[in-house]
């Protein structure tokens, strides 16, 4: 398995994501320059969290401009798999990758804090060693997160169940999120964007001190060992 | 030009007679401009050179003393650690939004100048009481520009301090301490030799923002100083995240001579500074510079303080080298100018010469002034405070209000705005005593924290000043590391009052003495004086960061109580005293009293027996006592796990000096019955009086008869406080 991880100017959680999975997982991994007009053999792509391009328009909404994001988005229409955390969720929506849109913290201020995360979906290659329904940690980093979409696309991602992970109630919810959603997929389940930070959390050495991030990347790594890679049409 | 040219550059007529004396002719309006920068407080240190030459500043593990961009340390197995700290405390009042970020963003470029990849900030803040809007707007202005910076340029925010004090309304203290790793073989330097060789300015363009920022900090805060606000620079993090990473890529390909952030001053110092440091000189055409406006004048470009930009010495041909990374990264990367070897820098404009001044007059040759001291009319009233001078009703209320109050209360509300995680390094972040922060790949960490104790200093600047570079240790040794190095942010108010003065000359005698005490020597730093506003001066603020080592992270300690049954005991001694501490002020609003004694020789039994106890994988926590005193720093264990205790203490002091009086050189740790006995040894050993205070139970927090209270009410008190007043 080969896997990328792209560095958009501006992107901070690039090495930090290339850390686990090449020094925990032990996986094949490149960086991924955001000026490259081609990537090729990798099994998963991951845009990573940041501020690229400063994001001192809408975050992502520049970064989607990128040459490297014309390849990504061809890989994802073939069925590659795409993770993006936090700014690469960001981007992933500005993209139309994935549906809906990020707003401003409710609160205003970017917020830096463990958060609990509800499992709605584990039947996913982003989520295949998970619990159902468990209750999971997760750092979030962001003063944009306060995700929305309007009525009928709810409806569509709950009659898909394109929701992933769900803070755990309103009261933990960092950012003020439309039904407290924190990850979602594409309807194909092969575009993954979240607000936490699987990275942040893979070991338990580190603070916060938990290691749920841990399942997000094996459950990739057990999809793609068993799949091949990409998702059957 | 004007009548009194000198005046609108912030020097002297004496001053200015020095310079037509050196220069044997009168000064252009270029290089006046340039004087006036450089011989700045903020540029020359002129009024506290003679000063700092007294720290202790040598030690085993030094590898860049003071002098450089930043002092940096040897950790063993072929690393290095860089870090410094430096105050924003002038652009910050009268911005403090933009003048915060731009602080974060010159020290990160200072540490990354020297060929390190800076790995965490730190940042201590002082402010005036929070019940006032000016105050608050202030506050939430600078949290919030320390948090867009650092966030995102990507490097965690780890620690650092808040006080609340009406010391500080009108003037408040922004200090940023950035720290960062690199290979002993890639140190970068700030030299600029070799005639001939190629001079490049790298980065953003430069344009009218800033200009005499350096002189702007050299001079008191009045009414007047909003007018001041163009002398703020606007900060750009994007391009300073591009910029550290072009940096660092140039630095690792061997291709410099020297190369040096442009902060204060710009173009100017930048050049001055290090043809200076390689005795020779530099030209440049300032026509070559890239400007963001049009039109702009020699002496805008030689005075603006825009941020994000480099100059650079490379080798001969690797100007290449230069242009190809950093056009990579989509950065400017222009040949303005050339070394000499006549030691003069000369400017041109074109085909223009429009200053020509020798660098080392300008970099090293600034007045030295040793100013009036005189001990300050206010010492002499100092009273000592009696536990009868305090009136108390009930402990229990007395404990909640302190742990209520905002230099006490719990600073998440800051320190969830910043991230601490980023780089995934944090093994403790903020609200410990010291955060300890990974190097991949290693077994080691390190353990950062800063300390300082206005009213300490102002009650007794040498002792204050002492005791917050011990107390910087006891933070690095209750993480459980060994203190190493300290860098140190000395904040005053006008150096031409003696009694300031005397402030400033006692705090530097202070650190001194405990750094050679404590085997911790001052590898850079920042004087930043004038901290006055209409009001008065700032207490004197002597602000120590201090870097220390775990050699493994088996010996991380936190400051929890972890375990239902633990024991729990007081290394040191507690001692009547009540004077500067927080109790006095918020029972009777007084700062007065005597400053707790610090015996450096106990300080250091005291640390040596918890490290070694650390060292022996035998304690579960340890937390030094500070602020509030025994009973606040009890409580402050308490609240992660939501532990009670019972505590129970033969007292042979006042219940207020026990509860609240702030001794030094004590240490709190909680550790197994089985294993207590190894612990009461080591502090036998090492001749340091201990004593079994309590034992962690339940969860209410009892204390003698004196206290009974429920952890959970304390601790949302203590963490909802500050959040309560904004």
């Amino acid at each position: 398995m080969k896997a990328g991880v792209v560095t958009f100017p501006g992107s901070n959680c690039d090495a930090d994501v290339f850390h686990v999975l090449k020094n925990i997982f032990n996986i094949d991994t490149k960086m991924i320059w955001y000026k490259d007009k081609n990537i090729k053999g990798y099994d998963l792509i991951v845009l990573p969290g940041g501020f690229s391009y400063g994001d001192y328009l809408r975050s992502g909404a520049i970064a989607r401009f990128a040459k490297v994001m014309d390849p990504i988005i061809d890989f994802a229409e073939k069925g590659g798999l795409v993770l993006g955390i936090c700014n690469g969720f960001q981007i992933l929506l500005e993209s139309n990758l994935l549906p809906g849109a990020m707003k401003v913290n409710d609160n205003l201020k970017f917020v830096c804090k463990n958060t609990v995360l509800t499992v709605i979906n584990n039947k996913t290659p982003f989520t295949n060693q998970c619990e159902k329904s468990a209750a999971i940690e997760m750092p979030v980093a962001h003063g944009e997160g306060n995700y929305y979409i309007d009525k009928e696309g709810l409806k569509e991602l709950n009659e898909n169940n394109q929701i992933i992970l769900k803070y755990k109630n309103k009261k933990v919810n960092p950012n003020g999120s439309i039904n407290n959603i924190a990850g979602i997929c594409n309807k194909e389940r092969n575009v993954f964007g979240l607000m936490p930070h699987p990275e942040r959390c893979s070991e338990p050495l580190i603070t916060p001190g938990k290691s749920d991030g841990y399942n997000i990347f094996s459950s990739i790594i057990s999809f793609i060992n068993k799949r091949g890679g990409k998702i059957a049409k | 030009m004007p009548n009194k040219p000198w005046l609108s550059e912030g020097l002297t007529e004496k001053e200015y007679e020095m310079i037509v004396d050196l220069l044997d002719r009168k000064p252009t309006t270029t290089e006046l401009g340039i004087f006036g920068v450089m011989w700045s407080e903020h540029c020359s240190y002129k009024n506290s050179k003679l000063i700092l030459k007294n720290l202790f500043t040598e030690g085993e593990c030094v590898l860049q003393g003071p002098g450089e961009n930043a002092g940096i340390i040897d950790i063993g197995d072929g690393e290095a650690i860089s870090f410094k700290i430096e105050s924003h405390n002038h652009p910050s009042a009268v911005e403090p939004f933009q003048g915060a970020a731009t602080g974060v963003g010159g020290i990160i470029r200072d540490i990354f100048t020297m060929g390190a990849r800076p790995i965490a900030n730190l940042n201590s803040l002082r402010f005036g009481e929070l019940n006032n809007d000016k105050v608050q707007y202030l506050f939430k202005g600078v949290v919030s520009g320390i948090s867009s910076y650092g966030n995102s340029i990507g490097i965690p925010t780890v620690g650092g301090e808040v006080y609340f004090s009406s010391a500080y309304e009108g003037n408040p203290l922004v200090n940023v301490m950035s720290v960062g790793l690199l290979k002993k073989e890639n140190i970068a330097t700030a030299t600029a030799k070799g005639e001939g060789n190629s001079v490049m300015v790298v980065g953003a363009a430069t344009g009218r923002d800033g200009i005499k920022g350096a002189s702007f900090a050299s001079d008191e805060l009045s009414e007047d100083s909003k007018e001041d606000r163009p002398a703020v620079q606007v900060g750009d993090p994007f391009m300073e995240k591009l910029l550290l990473e072009a940096s660092l890529e140039l630095i690792n390909t061997n291709s410099l001579i020297g190369i040096q952030d442009m902060g204060a001053a710009g173009l100017t110092s930048s050049s001055a500074e290090m043809a200076s440091r390689g005795n020779s000189g530099i030209e440049i055409d300032i026509s070559k510079v890239p400007t963001r406006e049009k039109n702009m004048t020699s002496y805008e470009i030689m005075l603006s303080e825009s941020q994000e930009r480099m100059l650079i010495i490379p080798k001969k041909g690797k100007e290449q080298v230069v242009k190809d990374i950093f056009n990579k990264w989509d950065l400017h990367a222009e040949v303005i100018g050339r070394v000499n070897d006549d030691g003069m820098l000369r400017i041109f404009n074109g085909e223009d010469k429009v200053a020509e001044i020798s660098a080392k007059i300008l970099a090293d040759e600034a007045p030295e002034y040793r100013r009036e001291t005189k001990l300050p009319e206010y010492i002499k009233n100092v009273n000592e405070i009696n536990a009868n001078d305090i009136k108390s009703e009930d402990y229990n209320n007395d404990l909640l209000d302190l742990l209520s109050s905002p230099t006490i209360a719990s600073k998440k509300w800051v320190y969830e705005q910043y991230d601490y995680m980023v780089m995934t390094n944090t093994v403790v972040g903020p609200g410990s005593d010291a955060a300890v922060i990974r190097i991949k790949g290693k077994d080691k960490a390190l353990a950062l924290s800063t300390d300082s104790n206005g009213k300490y200093c102002y009650l007794n600047p040498r002792r204050g000043a002492a005791i917050a570079v011990a107390e910087a240790a006891r933070n690095i040794v209750c993480s459980g590391g060994k203190p190493l190095a300290i860098t140190d942010g000395l904040n005053f108010g006008n150096p031409m009052n003696p009694e300031i003065y005397w402030q400033f000359k006692n705090s530097v005698e202070g650190i001194t003495k405990a750094c050679k005490k404590l085997d911790t020597p001052v590898i850079g730093g920042n004087v930043s004086f004038y901290n006055e506003s209409p009001k008065g001066a700032i207490y004197p603020t002597p602000i120590i960061g201090m870097v220390g080592l775990l050699d493994s992270l088996k010996d991380k300690t936190t400051m929890h109580f972890k375990n239902e049954g633990d024991l729990i005991y007081l290394i040191g001694k507690n001692v009547e005293e009540l004077g500067g501490s927080e109790y006095l002020e918020l029972k009777e609003g007084k700062v007065d009293g005597y400053v707790p004694q610090l015996d450096l020789n106990l300080e250091k039994r005291v640390q040596k027996t918890v490290r070694e106890a650390i060292k022996e994988n035998i304690i579960n926590s340890a937390h030094d006592c500070s602020e509030g005193g025994v009973a606040v720093n009890l409580a402050e264990s308490c609240f992660e796990n939501n532990l009670g205790v019972n505590i129970k203490i033969n007292k042979e002091i006042s219940n207020k000096a026990l509860l609240f009086g702030e001794s030094q050189s004590r240490i709190i740790v909680s550790i197994s019955k089985e294993l207590a006995s190894k612990l009461e040894n080591i502090a036998v050993e090492n001749c340091v009086p201990y004593g079994k205070i309590g034992v962690v139970e339940g969860t209410q927090f009892k204390f003698n008869n004196l206290i009974k209270l429920d952890v959970e009410e304390m601790k949302v008190k203590w963490e909802t406080a500050i959040e309560k007043k904004l």
